[in-house]
């Protein structure tokens, strides 16, 4: 049985990065000069603000009552019986407002740009989710809002682009580069550097310089505190592993921080293995990338020999991303996360599977973890449990999914 | 003393500013790169910035991005990069040559393994735009070591703390970006950048150049007034994406400009 370990038997996982944002030797401020200064002020305010108790209230009630929070914590017991193994717990993040996890971070970006007296907020955005999420709270806060989405994205994703210009967003299509995510991120970080003195920018995953990947961490953790709580609630003891897919990293660890210092817990973070990592067409640099530097901090790339980041793949626009967050390199490295991938297919039979057998339609991202709770779920003891974050919602990847398999809407 | 020390001191004595012309290394095409090099060098230029193309240029505006766009299309590497300094040495000894890129393909290459190549190549400073000080121990104690001048950008954002200690890490020169932007913006505030550079001359000893927003040889000649150096680069490589396919056409516009600048240049310092 898993119990709750002493801290003092493990190394404190928890208590990184160090001051100027190290994960080991990953992270880091990788920067051009113009926007040292405004980084260090981001820094100043987040560390502030995260032990002030006035801010902490505001975004707690902003969770509870805007955001829906806390998101249960369900017991999967069809899926349980199916897979003839561990008890498969998901943790509703779709049931939150805009469909996803992103959410939390953007209403704890944004009550920090206020806080900063900024009135104009920007975002990069693959999928549309992470655009969505910022257009909705500026929206709310009644700031100006301007989201950069790759030109081929905006073509994959048209009703995720509508829902930003309903919110009152500006969305710019970006044609440099592949079009796609990577490129979305160049060009809101070429925005920041020109507008920088009014202009918040709030990235949508654990990546980017220092402060961001610790930043955006601590805003999801509440997914993993509430799933911690809840677990134990539930069962008295902890889970025996946590799944979560990785695409830049935020909705994994954001369920796993709060668990890493629990020696007993397996995590397992699932990448994009696109048509499979032999053929080089996937979105994996954990498991099939070299380290690297890009986007401001230090961590594993999709690279050729020159150093220039190649193409990525996968049927989830949302883990169609070169780079990762720099902790889960570290947490690579040190062994304590386990890194798998899956494939567009595997993901694909995962979302039908989860969606007959609970009636819950998962996000193409989040089918991955499902993928990979398929295959854990019976390795694992019957009388344990593993926790599933299900990170969004598939009903924007229904005419995805239809258009894979030959049918017209 | 180093060919960039060497270059500035010559400079001085004869009561000159330094003017730097940056392209992008293979752009359009790999073979562009050498002759326009020596062109360069004829139409006034007395150190040359070399681009090296990479695939996800943060700080560059479109400009800057489509070239390095149709370098990579030629596969251009910072090895092509370094082959091509090599090929510039054989007729050009004494021109200062500066690499300005981006960390990635450094590291991949290696940081050892980059400063001897470099060297041996004949490159005399590199400036990479996404490493402040605070990351580039490591590489700039590297190329030190290899007699590669570190070169770091200060910014109108940088305060006088960072000021001081970037100076201190520095060598060759040091390069002041001219506004809150990315390459190839509009244009830049003279009397703004000459307050930045007097605080910036309390720190150091070191020349100072300003780059980011010069296209003409009126700001130039305004630029050179306050600035040790003036870094002219988009202007020149939109010339080259008019004439890809005229590639002489293309260097013989680059060079009329940069020789446009050099005279405004000089002839407001006799002013
Ligand atoms: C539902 C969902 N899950 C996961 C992701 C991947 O992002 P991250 O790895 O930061 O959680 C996205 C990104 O768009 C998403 O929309």
């Amino acid at each position: 049985m898993s119990t709750v370990s002493k801290p003092q038997q493990t190394p404190d996982w928890r208590a990184f990065p160090d001051a100027r944002g190290h994960f080991g030797p990953y992270g880091g401020q990788f920067v051009s000069e113009t926007l040292m200064e405004p980084l260090e002020e981001l820094r100043e305010a987040y560390q502030r603000y995260l032990k002030d108790p006035e801010f902490l209230a505001e975004l707690d009630r902003d969770l509870a009552q805007y955001v829906g929070r806390p998101s249960p914590l369900y017991l999967a017991e069809r899926l349980t019986r199916e897979l003839g193994g561990a008890r498969v717990y998901l943790k509703r993040e779709d049931l939150n407002h805009t469909g996803a996890h992103k959410v939390n971070n953007t209403i704890g970006q944004a009550l920090l740009a206020k806080r900063m007296g900024k009135t104009r907020i920007i975002a990069e955005t693959g999928a549309g989710q992470h655009g969505v999420a910022t257009a909705t709270v500026a929206a709310r806060l009644g700031l100006e809002c301007v989201v950069y989405m790759g030109a081929d994205d905006i073509q994959r994703q048209s009703p995720n682009v509508y829902r930003m210009r309903l919110l009152g967003a500006r969305v710019v299509p970006v044609s440099s580069g592949s079009r796609t995510l990577k490129d979305a991120l160049n060009e809101a970080m070429r925005d920041w550097v020109t507008n920088v003195d009014n202009t918040f920018y709030i990235i949508g995953t654990v990546a980017g310089p220092h402060p961001y990947p610790a930043m955006v961490r601590d805003f999801q953790s509440v997914i993993g505190r509430e799933a911690r709580a809840q677990y134990l609630e539930a069962t008295g003891e902890l889970p025996d592993a946590l799944v979560a897919c990785v695409g830049g990293g935020s909705n994994a660890i954001g369920l796993f921080h709060p668990f890493l210092n629990d020696a007993d817990v397996a995590m397992y973070g699932v990448e994009a293995a696109g048509d499979g990592i032999e053929t080089g067409r996937h979105s994996a640099p954990l498991c099939a990338g070299k380290p690297g530097v890009l986007h401001g901090n230090r961590t594993y790339l999709m690279e050729d020999v020159d150093g220039q980041i190649t193409e990525t793949h996968s049927v989830s626009a949302g883990l169609d991303y070169p780079g990762v967050g720099p902790e889960h390199a570290w947490l690579k490295d040190v062994g304590r996360v386990q890194y798998v991938s899956v494939t567009d297919d595997e993901a694909l039979s995962a979302f039908h599977r989860l969606t007959r057998t609970e009636g819950i339609i998962p996000a193409l991202e989040t089918s991955h973890a499902i993928a990979q709770v398929i295959k854990l779920a019976p390795q694992v003891r019957a009388d344990g449990g593993i926790i599933v974050n299900l990170s969004g919602r598939g009903d924007k990847d229904i005419n995805t999914v239809a258009r894979m398999e030959g049918i017209e809407l | 003393m180093s060919r960039i020390a060497a270059r500035f001191e010559s400079l001085r004595s004869q009561g000159r500013k330094a003017l730097i012309p940056y392209v992008t290394a293979g752009d359009p095409e790999p073979a562009n790169t050498v002759p326009l090099m020596h062109e360069l060098v004829e139409a006034g230029a007395d150190i040359l910035e070399l681009g090296v193309p990479f695939s996800d240029p943060m700080a560059d505006g479109p400009v800057i991005q489509q070239a390095c766009e149709r370098a990579l299309k030629h596969h251009v590497s910072l090895r092509g990069v370094l082959g091509m300094v090599r090929e510039f040495r054989r007729d050009n000894t004494t021109t200062p040559v500066v690499l300005m890129g981006y960390l990635n393909p450094v590291e991949i290459m290696g940081y050892e393994t980059f400063a001897r190549e470099a060297a041996e190549a004949g490159v005399d400073g590199l400036l990479t735009v996404d490493l402040p000080p605070e990351e580039g121990g490591d590489l700039v104690q590297t190329l030190s070591a290899n007699g590669i001048d570190p070169i770091f950008l200060l910014a109108p954002t940088s305060h006088e703390a960072r000021i001081k200690a970037i100076c201190g890490a520095a060598s060759g020169f040091v390069y002041y970006v001219s506004l809150k932007g990315v390459t190839g913006a509009a244009s830049l505030d003279v009397d703004a950048v000459a307050e930045k550079l007097s605080l910036i001359r309390q720190h150091t000893d070191l020349p100072v150049g300003v780059g980011f927003g010069i296209s003409d040889a009126s700001t130039a000649a305004c630029v050179a007034r306050v600035a040790d150096a003036v870094v002219v680069g988009s202007a020149l490589v939109k010339l080259l994406a008019a004439n890809t396919q005229d590639l002489p056409a293309g260097r013989a516009a680059v060079a009329s400009l940069l020789g446009e600048m050099r005279q405004a240049m000089d002839a407001s310092q006799q002013a």
